[in-house]
Parts: structure tokens; C-alpha cells; sequence
């Protein structure tokens, strides 16, 4: 069963490595779907959604490495 | 195939060219420490339980509704995307270590070297499950690639020769080299691939959603564009923070 799960492990390590990142990533998605219809014209939801994950990248990276002891 | 077809094609080759290479050291390590009876069995049994996991689940996904398919799609597609292009922009600053298959490779030969030595005709079993799970797992992975690059945009067929095409390559590359593939500048492929799978994620998430797109398809070079610049300044912020996370802490 060990193998099984290992896996399981490996299998989820695929989408998320940083949990802060695939956090941020999945409440953005969700605001995406439940909130920007109600606040945006049309044509601006494909571009809010994109410059949402571009912020939530740069944030993220900027985090991981201020904090990083290497270099 | 017409040429809106390219980013499908180049993503799912270039995706899947890195998870073959992966696949590869794993499979020569097992075969220079546990006999390559067991490496090749071992991979050819992950190719073929890949394969029933494929032609069980794959047909189902003509019943899932086309909005939902998108959505789902398009979120996983974001989540490998954004976590493969966060890892290479975090490596092309020097925060993290390069990935080196040399280094895998004797890490993983030291680790299943048997003691004691190993009878070549036999199949071991440690070396026929390695060989096994790492087929199946970096499989799993180019099918997920090819499935979320080209399901929801009848893309299917040139993602899957995209994904042929990256197979053939390592498979001819590992019979004649029999050694790991170290010149293959994984970060640089992980950087691109990264940008390509999080700009068709948006795309999908937005047609799942369906928010009209300016271009319609053309919208994915676009969102392409736009993240190979954001990624490239993300580069250039990483290494002046990392600079001065450096230095804050070697002043204390």
C-alpha cells in the first residue's frame, strides 16, 4: 500500500509544490468564477483573470526568494 | 494540421520531452545497477499499465459537458504550469539549484546498486518496480499534457505527435548513448513549457467560464507573450531580492 501512496504523493506533487502558490492560484480561479462576472464587462474578464496569476507569480517569487538562504 | 495548431504541438513535445528525459535516467539507472533485464521489462510494464489506465479513462471524457471539461482542464493545466514555470524562474535566478541528471543519476545508482552483485537474467524485483513506477508516473505526465493541450480544441492528434515525436527522440538517444541525458537545458524547456501550459490554462479557464477572448484561439499567443515577459522580469525581481535576502542576512 506504501507504493500506492507514494504514488498518490508523486501524482499530487505534479500540481503543487508550494502551498501558498496553489493557494493563491485556486481562491484567485474561484473569484474568477463567482465574482468577476458580477463586477467586469465582458471583454475585461480574460485579461483581469490573466494579470491576477501573472501578480500572484511575481508576488510568490519575489516571497521565495527574499527568503531563500541561497545565492 | 494548420500552423494554430504549432503551440499545441510545441508545448506537448517540449513538455514531454522533459519527462522523457526523466524517465530515461531513471530507467538506465536501474539498468546499469540491476541489470537491464529488469530496467527494460520494468518499463515496458508501466508503458503498458499506462496505456490500460488510458483506454479505460479516456473514452469517459466525451460524457463530461464541454464548459466543465474546459474548466477543469484549464485549472489543471494552470496548476502544472504555473508550478513548472514558478520552479524555472526560481532556477534561471539561482534561488534554487539546476536540476542535473548526472547528479540524479549517480544519486539514484548509489541508491539501488544491490550488494553483492546481480544475476543479469533474472528480473529483480527492486529494479523491475523503479523501472516500472517511473515509466508510469513521467507517462502519466505526458498523457495529462497531451489530454489538457489538446482535448477541448480538437488539438488531440498534434499534441500526441508532438508527444510521439519528443518519445522517439529519447528513445533513440538513450539506445545509442546509453547514458543519461545531460545536455538537454531542462530549465530552459521547463521555462517555456511553463509559459505555454499556464497561457492555454487561462485560455480554457476563460472559454470553461465563457468569457469572450479578443482574437478568440489567437488570444493563447497572446496570454503566451504576456507570461514570457512576466516570467522574464519575475527572473530579474528574483535575483535582486535574492541579492538583498543575501545581504540582510549576511549582516547579521
Amino acid at each position: 500500500m506504501s507504493w500506492f501512496r507514494r504514488f498518490c504523493l508523486e501524482f499530487w506533487g505534479l500540481f503543487v509544490d508550494d502551498g501558498s502558490h496553489a493557494l493563491a492560484i485556486l481562491l484567485w480561479v474561484a473569484i474568477a468564477i463567482f465574482v468577476l462576472p458580477k463586477l467586469l464587462p465582458d471583454e475585461w474578464k480574460g485579461p483581469v483573470l490573466f494579470l491576477g496569476l501573472v501578480a500572484i507569480l511575481i508576488e510568490n517569487v519575489s516571497r521565495s526568494a527574499q527568503g531563500s538562504p541561497k545565492q | 494540421m494548420e500552423w494554430i495548431h504549432a503551440p499545441a504541438v510545441l508545448a506537448s513535445f517540449l513538455a514531454s520531452l522533459v519527462e522523457f528525459v526523466e524517465a530515461l535516467t531513471i530507467v538506465l539507472a536501474v539498468g546499469v545497477t540491476r541489470g537491464w533485464r529488469s530496467a527494460i521489462i520494468g518499463a515496458f510494464a508501466g508503458a503498458a499499465l499506462l496505456a490500460l489506465l488510458v483506454l479505460a479513462f479516456g473514452p469517459s471524457l466525451r460524457f463530461v459537458p464541454i464548459t466543465l471539461l474546459q474548466l477543469f482542464i484549464g485549472v489543471l493545466l494552470l496548476f502544472f504550469g504555473m508550478r513548472w514555470l514558478r520552479k524555472a524562474i526560481l532556477r534561471a535566478s539561482g534561488v534554487l539549484n539546476l536540476h542535473d541528471e548526472t547528479e540524479i543519476f549517480a544519486d539514484q545508482t548509489a541508491a539501488l546498486r544491490p550488494i553483492g552483485g546481480f544475476h543479469a537474467t533474472a528480473i529483480d524485483a527492486v529494479g523491475f518496480i523503479t523501472s516500472c513506477k517511473a515509466v508510469l508516473i513521467e507517462g502519466a505526465e505526458v498523457v495529462f499534457i497531451v489530454i489538457a493541450v489538446g482535448a477541448t480544441g480538437n488539438m488531440l492528434l498534434p499534441a500526441s505527435l508532438g508527444a510521439l515525436a519528443a518519445g522517439l527522440l529519447v528513445v533513440i538517444l538513450g539506445l545509442l548513448l546509453h547514458k543519461p541525458l545531460t545536455r538537454v537545458p531542462e530549465n530552459t524547456l521547463k521555462f517555456s513549457v511553463g509559459v505555454l501550459l499556464a497561457a492555454f490554462g487561462v485560455f480554457w479557464i476563460g472559454q470553461g467560464l465563457r468569457f469572450p477572448w479578443i482574437g478568440h484561439d489567437w488570444a493563447i499567443v497572446g496570454l503566451t507573450i504576456g507570461f514570457l515577459i512576466a516570467a522574464l522580469a519575475a527572473v530579474r525581481i528574483a535575483k535582486s531580492r535574492g541579492a538583498i535576502g543575501f545581504a540582510t542576512t549576511s549582516s547579521l
